[in-house]
């Protein structure tokens, strides 16, 4: 075989790799969570401090965990889906408001609305690093046992919920 | 309104890019010296549009439009100025347009410094520079746009990430751009020769100065980097071996092989289609680096956003540059190696080794940095390849690389006698081993194998380079006066050997040290005493911190006072490490804050560097060599005749 050749024959052998890599698409954050019980957690609700949002709270049915911020520019870009989401009533969405200023946070709420049964108020972020969160707005989707089932990093949109939630939902229905 | 103008300014750039793709390739190969002539306006058009667009965003910043999905992203209101303009190019939308318009300015570079070159060649290189212009315009429009608008507008932006508010990082990537994007010159006059067919010894004469510059550059780039990592990330260490740092490495490494490559090919008209492959290596590398960056695709802590269309898209582009430039290669490159020989004791079969050893070093670091990827291919589990691995196989080809490197130096081309060789060589070969060992015993008190190995190279190469600068500055008058290409040569070699020097000792006898400190509380470190004075708050313009400060003795001696910070930004609530730093020549100490861990004590990571800062300089010294060498006048207008003779 002609020598010259070689270079371009490395590169077709090795380009397939490159492809697969990118359909393998690793800014879908695997959480080693998958297929196991959350972590647990117990934070105060971010209306009340004398009240508790818990992990046993999440059981009992299918939910989204949503961690959310007033700081985080990806939030309010999800939020009005998040609402959309909370209006259609199919499932309860739960917040963990993370390394947030408690007013700012009701405030927020206030203006733009409220798509959570209860948000927790995890100030310090210890829950957020508990769940390996990596950054504004995560989502998590929960079992009715309250195992991690999928997890989405970013904002939150029609598309995504269509292509990557719902047959995981209907999964879980089943 | 002003956004729009920057975004239909980058589609007028598009139109001018795809003309001057077009029109002088196909001028080129019909002969229609017309349609030739548009290539050095268009160059010029297209700048003009990119810069008007780069100017634009830079502007949404200056003027904190949060109306701009970009700016609100990466910006806001207290952000002070000098880094509302770098986090312009923060992120990969504006970095993007930061690559286009260094890609744009080097063409434009091409068409001004190129007069004494033929037509044709001219029209092919720039027209295959705006042929990479054209994708990357079309990356930017298609799925990278930095113009986006956020409707309605955010309040307030989400800041710039406190770890890229720094003067280190603010101009470490558009140095590091100029090297990356550089080779992409080389590139063109690779495929601008091989379409013409022909490759002449003027070929590697005008590519020459072009990829030297591009790699000085580059050189620079890495070394702000890595310089940026040292004080920033608060480790203390200088290179990580992470994929992205590899991404940039990669290219350096074939870069530094090509710039040899190309010597070769000039002086003596051999190796013509490896330097051909080595330039197609260097920029295909560097579209490699850009992929792997921005698809996401390898975990980093550099990694863009990520986004697969994005990822799809780069390498759509990279496969079609790659593989239509090895193509051409298969079917050129057959015809234009020549039979030329040349003896086993010259400096063309040094060169050939410096060559092979540089691949071999590209291809470890190359395998390293993607066997995560593939072995996730393969069998589906995640592997990570280390830093551990990274040193010992990177050093398998380096130190041979490094001692033939002070041989090479002094080899005549064609054949080299070897008498005369052995009788300048051996009392430099005899000083280095004497004081390769005896430095360590001496300043450090210690010497091991691996040490005595690394620093007797270090003063092998310095003194190496330093024969021929000095016997020709002692005959002042002498005929032998050193070429300008001569001089910078050693001086980038002297670099090279700075670069060992403080490589291996910092390496050998630097300490680090985590330690428990309450204010009031010393503690030793290689004999220095830091005492933590006291711990204060100081408010930034968009930080609040907490400042140690920590007095630095020795045997009693005041040396000097740091203040280590950390920092918490107030919008992205986020804690960074702002090392405290006591430089000098030979050494820096080094003083971290790490967590608080109650009742008052904090964690204090505390850091002997000695001869750190040899290395940045080593990187400057290299970069140096290179523009030296770059100003010969045989590379100068005009000159062309002279030299040939």
């Amino acid at each position: 075989m002609n020598r010259y050749l070689l270079p371009l024959v490395a590169v077709i052998v090795f380009l397939p790799f490159l492809v697969l890599g990118l359909r393998s698409d690793p800014s879908k954050l695997p959480s080693q969570y998958i297929g196991k019980a959350a972590p647990e957690f117990d934070l105060p609700t971010l209306r009340d401090n004398t009240r508790n949002l818990a992990s046993a709270d999440l059981t009992g049915q299918v939910s989204l965990v949503n961690v959310w911020a007033t700081w985080c520019v990806g939030c309010r870009a999800e939020h009005g889906f998040l609402m959309q989401l909370a209006q259609q009533g199919d499932i309860p969405i739960y917040g963990i408001n993370w390394r947030d200023n408690r007013p700012d946070a009701i405030q927020w709420l206030a203006q733009y609305g409220d798509p959570y049964v209860a948000s927790g108020f995890d100030e310090d972020g210890r829950v957020g690093i508990d769940w390996g969160v990596y950054g504004a707005p995560e989502t998590f989707l929960l079992s009715q046992e309250g195992e991690v089932v999928y997890r989405f990093t970013g904002p939150l949109s029609a598309s995504h919920w269509e292509r990557e939630f719902v047959p995981r939902i209907a999964e879980l229905g089943k | 309104m002003v956004p729009e103008i920057g975004h239909f300014a980058l589609i007028l750039a598009l139109a001018l890019a795809a003309c001057q793709a077009v029109l002088p390739l196909l001028g080129a190969h019909r002969n229609d010296a017309a349609m030739m002539s548009v290539a050095r306006s268009a160059a010029v058009g297209q700048f003009f549009f990119v810069a008007v667009s780069f100017f634009c965003l830079t502007w949404a910043f200056l003027q904190d439009d949060f109306s701009v999905l970009y700016v609100a992203n990466h910006s806001q209101l207290a952000l002070p100025t000098g880094y509302k303009v770098s986090a312009v190019w923060s992120a990969h939308e504006g970095s993007l347009l930061m690559w286009i318009l260094i890609l744009a300015a080097w063409t434009m570079a091409v068409a001004r410094f190129s007069s004494d070159m033929p037509e044709k060649l001219v029209a092919r290189v720039i027209g295959v520079l705006g042929v990479l212009s054209i994708g990357f315009l079309l990356f930017a429009l298609l799925t990278s746009n930095p113009f986006e608008r956020l409707i309605p507008a955010a309040v307030d932006g989400a800041d710039l990430n406190p770890l890229l508010q720094d003067p280190g990082l603010a101009i470490h990537p558009p140095l590091l751009y100029i090297g990356y994007v550089g080779f992409s010159v080389a590139f063109a006059f690779a495929i601008a020769a091989m379409i013409g067919g022909d490759l002449d010894q003027n070929w590697a004469r005008w590519a020459r100065p072009w990829t030297v510059t591009a790699w000085a550059f580059l050189t620079v780039g890495i070394a702000l980097g890595s310089w940026w990592a040292y004080y920033e990330l608060g480790w203390g260490g200088w290179w990580f071996w992470d994929p992205v740092e590899n991404a940039s490495f990669m290219p350096w490494l074939i870069g530094t092989a090509l710039i040899h490559s190309l010597a070769v090919t000039e002086r003596r008209g051999l190796f013509k289609s490896w330097t051909l492959l080595l330039a197609i290596s260097a920029f295909s590398l560097s579209l490699l680096g850009t992929f792997l960056v921005r698809s996401g695709i390898i975990v980093s802590v550099h990694a863009f956003a990520t986004d697969p269309t994005r990822g799809f898209f780069i390498l759509s582009f990279l496969t079609v540059v790659v593989v239509g430039a090895l193509v051409l290669y298969a079917w050129r490159a057959p015809a234009l190696d020549s039979s030329a020989g040349f003896r086993l004791l010259s400096r063309e079969m040094f060169l050939l080794l410096n060559n092979v050893l540089l691949v071999i070093a590209t291809t470890l670091v190359l395998l390293g940095t993607l066997a995560p990827l593939i072995v996730e291919m393969l069998n589906g589990g995640k592997i990570s390849v280390g830093a551990p691995w990274f040193e010992i196989a990177f050093l398998v080809p380096m130190i041979p690389l490094i001692f033939l490197l002070g041989l090479g130096m002094h080899t005549a081309w064609r054949q080299q006698n070897k008498q005369p060789w052995l009788r300048l060589l051996r009392l430099p070969a005899i000083a280095a081993v004497i004081i390769g060992v005896v430095l360590p015993l001496l300043f450090y008190g210690r010497v091991s194998l691996m040490l005595a190995v690394g620093s007797i190279a270090a003063v092998w190469i310095v003194i190496s380079s330093l024969i021929q600068p000095i016997r020709s500055w002692r005959r002042k008058e002498g005929a032998a006066a050193i070429t300008r290409a001569a001089l910078g040569m050693c001086i980038a070699h002297l670099g090279m050997g700075l670069f060992v020097l403080g490589a291996t000792v910092v390496s050998a006898f630097g300490v680090e040290s985590d330690r428990s400190m309450r204010v009031g509380e010393s503690v030793d470190v290689s004999g220095f005493q830091f005492e933590l004075r006291e711990l204060r708050e100081v408010q930034g313009p968009n930080y609040t911190a907490i400042e140690g400060v920590v007095e630095i003795r020795r045997d009693g001696t005041y040396v000097g006072t740091v203040r280590p910070q950390k920092r918490q930004y107030l919008v992205q609530k986020s804690w960074m490490t702002e090392a405290g730093i006591h430089p000098t020549w030979n050494k820096d100490l080094f003083v971290a804050l790490g967590d608080q861990l109650g009742d008052g004590a904090w964690s204090v990571r505390i850091q002997y560097k000695p001869m750190i800062s040899f290395l940045w300089v080593a990187a400057f010294v290299m970069a140096l060599g290179g523009i030296v060498a770059v100003s010969d006048r045989r590379y100068r207008r005009g000159a062309a005749q002279e030299s040939a003779a």
